[in-house]
């Protein structure tokens, strides 16, 4: 017999989790008490939030699932905002969230929140525990559900009299899920149907996401586009897929990517979807998306075929298996390589007249564009894991960071949250304490979760944090000056706070960088500090990210 | 089309999608679910959230005591129901779904109707509920209670029918389905 709780920490052992993300509370005080035997290292975060972004984090650079304990209440609730983002992004992740004693639960209780209800649309699957001999099982249920098929996070519920009974514990060897079965393996037949399309392409593209990074199929994808010489694009999730500095590579499509991309969407007769989902911000007005195109989807979750753009030839199942496939059969129909020819000239073409720039004079301040420059060049052509979070240093950063490798850009694509950025950074560094974590961030999403600063100093996680510094919120600045005729409403920020003087009430080092001449080299140096660092960068106030497909407008009437 | 594993050609301009088909008709979706707690709640949020419409829905044990079948019934005009069946296959609760065929279904519902039925008009709304084969299970000075079971368009005509009495309310419990034939649902 031993105590739930304990039971639950053997569990973690046999998931092979050794590290987690948490925060304590009434409700899950067991819990607590069994981490202080358990041997599992456990980060205190400064705020629940904080502690799910740090998870999801950890689970984009490593590849394993993010783990995160909180509270009952306001615990809870404080991690909706990132299932949600984990949820948007299939973010493999398993919540721990205490509950109020079963016989409080339904009479408003102290910090009793139907956490049931409110996070069931935004996780891929909950537990709420009824007995405390289920728990086992549900931890195992749980993170198996949160890393097969599309990722996503999973939740469990916990009462405080269930987690601290005393239960009969057996080691969990297989998980029961009779409504769960992802299909991994891709029809053949219609993996063979869409190396002959191909074969018969004339103006080809290959358009990965973010499921290429999760099933880990960059080398298939490679493959691929080597097999066909085919032109490769890839969304905010999917970049570093496919490595930035290759001649087939496109850059980022979509509402802020290259025009090469965005053009080769439009005119390409047929489109492989590998691991995207046609969102919004990929297809813009979706009547005028890709219009003479033929579309090959691959994804792992069979509803997002053909959800927004009809495809002509789906393929459900795990993008690298079914990739590893696709190569062999295209092969072996020993296509004719010529016939791309006039497409890549076509492109060429594009790239030649249309090049992603900014104006740029010796003298000027320093341009946003330039300091994502100036990193990639201080962190030795990008050889960092690189957060970011939500406006325009994202987009900056997604396309003049030229990233090479999957798993080293860490930002939150689908619900674009603000904040996520700080946490998302500790989590890479736990994961990958070898490679440096960078964070660029802005002053507005900064302040989200600011607090994490506390975290990283406390547990000596040497995030080094970049804030691209235009006392803006500055993409909704962007929006107000070209869709609301610049009348700014509630976007100037002001200078505050003093981020050196913050960086040092938090004991880390703060630094102020004005200097574009000597920009590299202080970066540089800010990067070779031990320990957390905070770079304030100040650069041009009102400048806008470029190009554009304006929201609704089709690729064609790309902007700026 | 070139057949799929030959090196003949394939023309993309012979590729057709399907996607997003609204067939227009009536759709009876027939959902085994693990008996548990809070999973008509994540199907009812999944509909809600996704913009589906429910027209009817039945919840009840099945000859397995660990799992329940919904029946629901929804309108193909207004949804395309191979996404809703996606949709729903990625809830861990939802074992099987079944998109019954009209042909192959047995569908039935259970309607009570309260119709005004004084003197006058009691002998007329006894022959309808005869018409109909329902069976009237409460009578009042002024009012009748009809039960009559069968298909939804059954239940309609019925109301139709008993309408110009004064029709005073009406429960119907939606369509339960099972499909023809010795295979399973």
């Amino acid at each position: 017999m031993m105590r739930a709780v304990d039971a639950i920490m053997e569990c973690l052992k046999a998931e092979g989790v050794d590290v987690v993300f948490g925060y304590p509370g009434g409700a899950n005080l067991p819990t607590y008490d069994a981490f202080v035997d358990a041997g599992i290292r456990h980060i205190l975060v400064r705020h629940e939030a904080g502690g799910g972004h740090a998870a999801e984090g950890y689970a984009k650079a490593s590849g394993k699932v993010g783990v995160v304990f909180a509270t009952s209440g306001p615990g809870a609730t404080n991690i909706v905002t990132p299932l949600t983002d984990a949820m948007m992004d299939s973010v493999p992740m398993v919540a721990f969230t205490g509950q109020v004693r079963t016989e409080l639960l339904g009479t408003d209780g102290f910090q009793e929140a139907d956490t049931f209800g409110i996070t069931m649309p935004i996780v891929k699957h909950s537990f709420v525990i009824q007995h405390p001999a289920e728990i086992p099982r549900a931890v195992h249920e749980a993170f198996h559900i949160a890393r097969t098929g599309r990722p996503g996070p999973v939740l469990i519920d916990i009462p405080q009299d269930l987690s601290r009974a005393e239960i009969d514990y057996q080691p969990v060897e297989d998980v029961h899920l009779p409504g769960y079965q992802p299909t991994v393996d891709g029809n053949s037949k219609q993996i063979r149907l869409a190396a002959k399309a191909l074969a018969n392409a004339r103006r080809p593209v290959l358009y990965a996401g973010g499921g290429v990074v999760s099933s880990g199929a960059s080398e298939e994808l490679r493959a691929l586009a080597d097999a066909g010489n085919f032109p490769v694009t890839c969304t905010l999730m999917g970049l570093g897929t496919f490595p930035a500095p290759h001649p087939q590579w496109l850059g980022m499509l979509g509402m802020h990517g290259t025009r090469a991309a965005n053009y080769a969407m439009d005119e390409a007769d047929l489109i492989v979807a590998i691991g995207a989902r046609f969102d919004d911000r990929i297809t813009g007005k979706l009547s005028e998306f890709a219009p003479r195109a033929k579309f090959i989807h691959i994804d792992i979750d069979p509803a997002e075929i053909s959800k927004n753009v009809p495809a002509h030839i789906p393929i459900v199942g795990d993008a690298k298996r079914i990739l590893d496939r696709l190569v062999d059969e295209y092969r072996a129909l020993e296509p004719d390589k010529a016939r791309l020819a006039g497409w890549w000239e076509r492109i060429e073409h594009w790239r030649q007249q249309y090049p992603l720039r900014y104006d740029d004079t010796p003298d000027s301040e320093i341009k946003p564009q330039y300091l994502v420059q100036a990193l990639y060049e201080a962190t030795d052509n990008g050889d960092c894991i690189l957060s970011s979070d939500v406006g325009q240093h994202q987009m900056w950063a997604a396309q003049y960071f030229h990233f090479s490798q999957p798993r080293r850009w860490i930002n939150s694509g689908g619900l674009g949250t603000m904040g996520f950025g700080l946490p998302a950074a500790i989590g890479a560094a736990v994961a990958c304490p070898d490679v440096p974590s960078v964070l660029l961030t802005g002053d507005g999403s900064f302040q989200m979760n600011i607090q994490e600063l506390g975290t990283a100093r406390q547990f000596d996680i040497p995030v080094k944090c970049v804030i691209m510094d235009n006392g803006y919120l500055g993409m909704v600045r962007q929006w107000q000056e070209l869709f609301w005729d610049r009348r700014y409403s509630n976007v100037d920020m002001g200078s505050y706070p003093d981020w050196v003087k913050l960086a040092e009430a938090y004991g880390a080092k703060g630094v102020l960088l004005t200097d574009k001449r000597t920009l590299v080299d202080d970066l540089r140096a800010a990067l070779a500090t031990p320990g957390p660092v905070v770079v304030d960068v100040k650069v041009t106030r009102e400048e806008n990210t470029y190009p554009m497909i304006a929201p609704g407008a089709a690729a064609r009437e790309m902007v700026g | 089309m070139g057949e799929p594993g030959t090196k003949e050609i394939l023309s993309l301009e012979e590729l057709e999608a399907s996607a997003g088909v609204r067939t227009g008709r009536k759709h009876i979706l027939s959902i085994l679910v693990e008996n548990k707690p809070g999973v008509l709640t994540r199907i009812a949020g999944l509909f809600a959230r996704r913009g589906f419409n429910i027209d009817t829905l039945a919840v009840g044990p099945t000859d397995d005591p660990t799992l329940s079948r919904i029946t629901l019934t929804l309108d193909g005009a207004m949804h395309p129901i191979d996404q809703v069946t996606k949709q729903l296959h990625k809830l861990v609760n939802v074992i099987k779904i079944r998109d019954l065929e009209p042909a192959e279904t047995v569908a039935r519902e259970l309607a009570l109707f309260k119709v005004s039925a004084d003197g006058a008009t009691r002998a007329e709304v006894m022959q309808m509920v005869e018409i109909f084969r329902g069976k009237i299970i409460d009578v009042s000075k002024r009012s009748v209670i009809i039960e009559v079971t069968g298909s939804w368009e059954k239940i309609e005509a019925f109301e139709r029918m008993v309408r110009p009495f004064g029709l005073i309310e009406m429960a119907r419990t939606g369509e339960i389905a099972i499909s023809r034939g010795r295979g399973e649902t």
